[in-house]
């Protein structure tokens, strides 16, 4: 069976400095996988990557089959990948309930609407006139969230959703995640909580120093191999 | 009575100069290019109605029609084919493009149409006037000027506000990386922001040939007028661009009725004046994170 997403020994690189090394990676439909690494390590290249804000011409990076390497970023995304970014971008000039809109420009149809999306977080219904720029981080987060809904994607990728956000609103948004996968989307998500991570995804890949150090079942790796591979302590004790 | 007829004439003319300064603006807002070759733009657009005129005999007004879409598929296609090719963090291959271009064209507009000084008679739209009571009197070309910078505004207000390709173009303003990630193709709105700016320029070059004399090389002062009315107004909105050129209008009248020698540099004067005072311009772009 193909899977959704695949990667083969991926390298990206920004200019002359490598920032990804053989890097494989599989997702299929339905599927969820947290991504995890120190700070550094290669986890939003390789979102950037998959979106092709970086491009790696010629590599073996695909979406049901479909080459994504040689595409833009528009292409891509009308392919059914869509990104909550780190940072949230949203746009400053537009509302919220405009942030919301643009994201479905990809005209892609599904589940997603914008009143399923006010639905889902109800905030945004009532801050629908408001700027974007107004938000709370959190609501912030929701729209950059709501936004990549809209396009109805079959992968969501999520790059550090709980950064420089309260506990109880992290809570929050990640109590959504269930209802977003119901709809069988498939979704990546980056996260430096690494209990967060384990709890809310079916496998896990750990990132060190742009390489794969680890993969596995979320419910089946152990604390202790997590950690050894995200400090690189096995390595250093061979 | 001088002096506030000299007011008047002077936001009339501000209206001419906010139609140079909408597409100048459109262009920066949304490129982050600074097109060198607008004025020669305006003047090819002059030329252009010139050519209809001189074939169909009928009102120059009637140019638009042929006129507008004409410049806004070629603003949309050298987008497409050049100038795209030059956008990115750097400003200065956009400069130095946009340099060529405006000589290129200034010597193929030389080398078809003379250095002669041209004009395009509306007939009897030339020399009718529209009284405003009070003894003030202005001349319907000046008036119909300034009615269109109005319309024109506005429309593109409308069309930023409440399109979803405006939506897009102000996205794309913002931050033209995370537009791609919403599946729009940065190079299309590019094209669109461009083909929109050159629809106003077709209508300025149209009223321009009607209200005033041009000549192939009369396209640089048209950009510094607009360089200069767009930095008053801000990047904020093209209201703001509107008040500048009415602003830079207004200073060039009253210059003139100080001193006809005077007119340009009293315009140059307040530009300078407000740069200093407010670099930002009167309404500047806000950003927030």
């Amino acid at each position: 069976m193909t899977h959704l997403l695949e990667a083969r020994s991926l390298d990206a690189f920004y200019g002359d400095f490598q920032a990804l090394f053989d890097v494989d990676f599989h997702l299929d439909q339905g599927e969820s996988a947290a991504l995890i690494g120190a700070n550094g390590a290669g986890k939003t290249t390789f979102l950037k990557v998959l979106t092709g804000l970086l491009p790696v011409p010629g590599q073996a990076l695909s979406l049901e089959g479909v080459d994504l390497s040689n595409l833009g970023t528009h292409q891509i995304a009308a392919l059914g990948i869509s990104m909550s970014p780190e940072g949230r971008r949203l746009f400053p000039s537009l509302s919220v309930r405009e942030n919301l809109q643009i994201g479905a420009s990809v005209k892609r149809s599904g589940p997603w609407t914008l009143d399923r999306v006010q639905e889902l977080f109800p905030i945004l219904a009532e801050k629908a006139g408001t700027p974007s720029t107004l938000l709370s981080g959190g609501q912030q987060q929701m729209v950059a969230i709501g936004r990549a809904l809209m396009a109805n994607p079959k992968l969501l990728l999520l790059d550090e959703v709980s950064l420089g956000l309260a506990p109880v609103i992290v809570r929050d948004i990640y109590e959504t995640l269930p209802r977003i996968r119901e709809q069988g989307t498939s979704v990546i998500l980056v996260e430096q909580d690494i209990g967060q991570a384990v709890a809310v995804s079916d496998r896990l890949y750990c990132l060190q120093e742009g390489r794969i150090s680890l993969e596995g079942k979320s419910s089946e790796l152990g604390r202790d191999a997590i950690s050894a591979a995200y400090f690189g302590r096995a390595k250093e004790a061979s | 009575m001088e002096w506030v007829n000299a007011i008047v004439q002077g936001i009339l003319l501000g209206g001419l100069y906010a139609l140079f300064a909408a597409g100048l603006s459109l262009m920066f807002g949304i490129m982050r290019f600074v097109n060198l070759a607008h004025g020669d733009f305006i003047v090819a657009a002059a030329f252009g109605t010139l050519l209809f005129v001189d074939a169909t005999g009928v009102n120059p007004l009637w140019a638009l029609l042929p006129i507008v879409p004409i410049m806004m598929v070629a603003g949309y296609v050298g987008q497409r084919l050049v100038l795209n090719r030059l956008s990115g963090k750097d400003i200065l291959p956009s400069i130095l493009v946009t340099f060529g271009l405006s000589i290129i064209l200034q010597n193929l507009m030389l080398e078809q149409f003379s250095a002669d000084s041209q004009r395009v008679s509306a007939g009897t739209l030339d020399t009718s006037a529209i009284s405003l009571g009070a003894g003030l009197t202005v001349g319907t070309v000046p008036f119909l000027l300034f009615v269109s910078a109005i319309v024109v505004i506005a429309v593109l207000n409308w069309i930023f506000a409440k399109t979803a390709i405006g939506r897009q173009l102000r996205a794309t303003s913002d931050d033209p990386e995370t537009v791609g990630l919403m599946g729009l193709d940065k190079r299309h709105l590019f094209g669109i922001a461009m083909a929109l700016a050159s629809a106003v320029v077709a209508v300025a070059g149209v009223l321009l040939a009607i209200k005033t004399n041009f000549d192939p090389a009369a396209g640089p002062i048209r950009l510094l007028f607009a360089f200069e009315a767009v930095i008053i107004g801000g990047l904020g909105s093209l209201w703001g661009t509107l008040l500048g050129g009415v602003i830079l209008g207004v200073a060039q009248g009253l210059g003139a009725q100080i001193d006809p020698g005077m007119q340009i540099l009293a315009g140059h004067i307040v530009f300078l004046v407000i740069l200093v005072l407010r670099p930002q311009g009167l309404f500047p772009k806000k950003r927030g994170s």
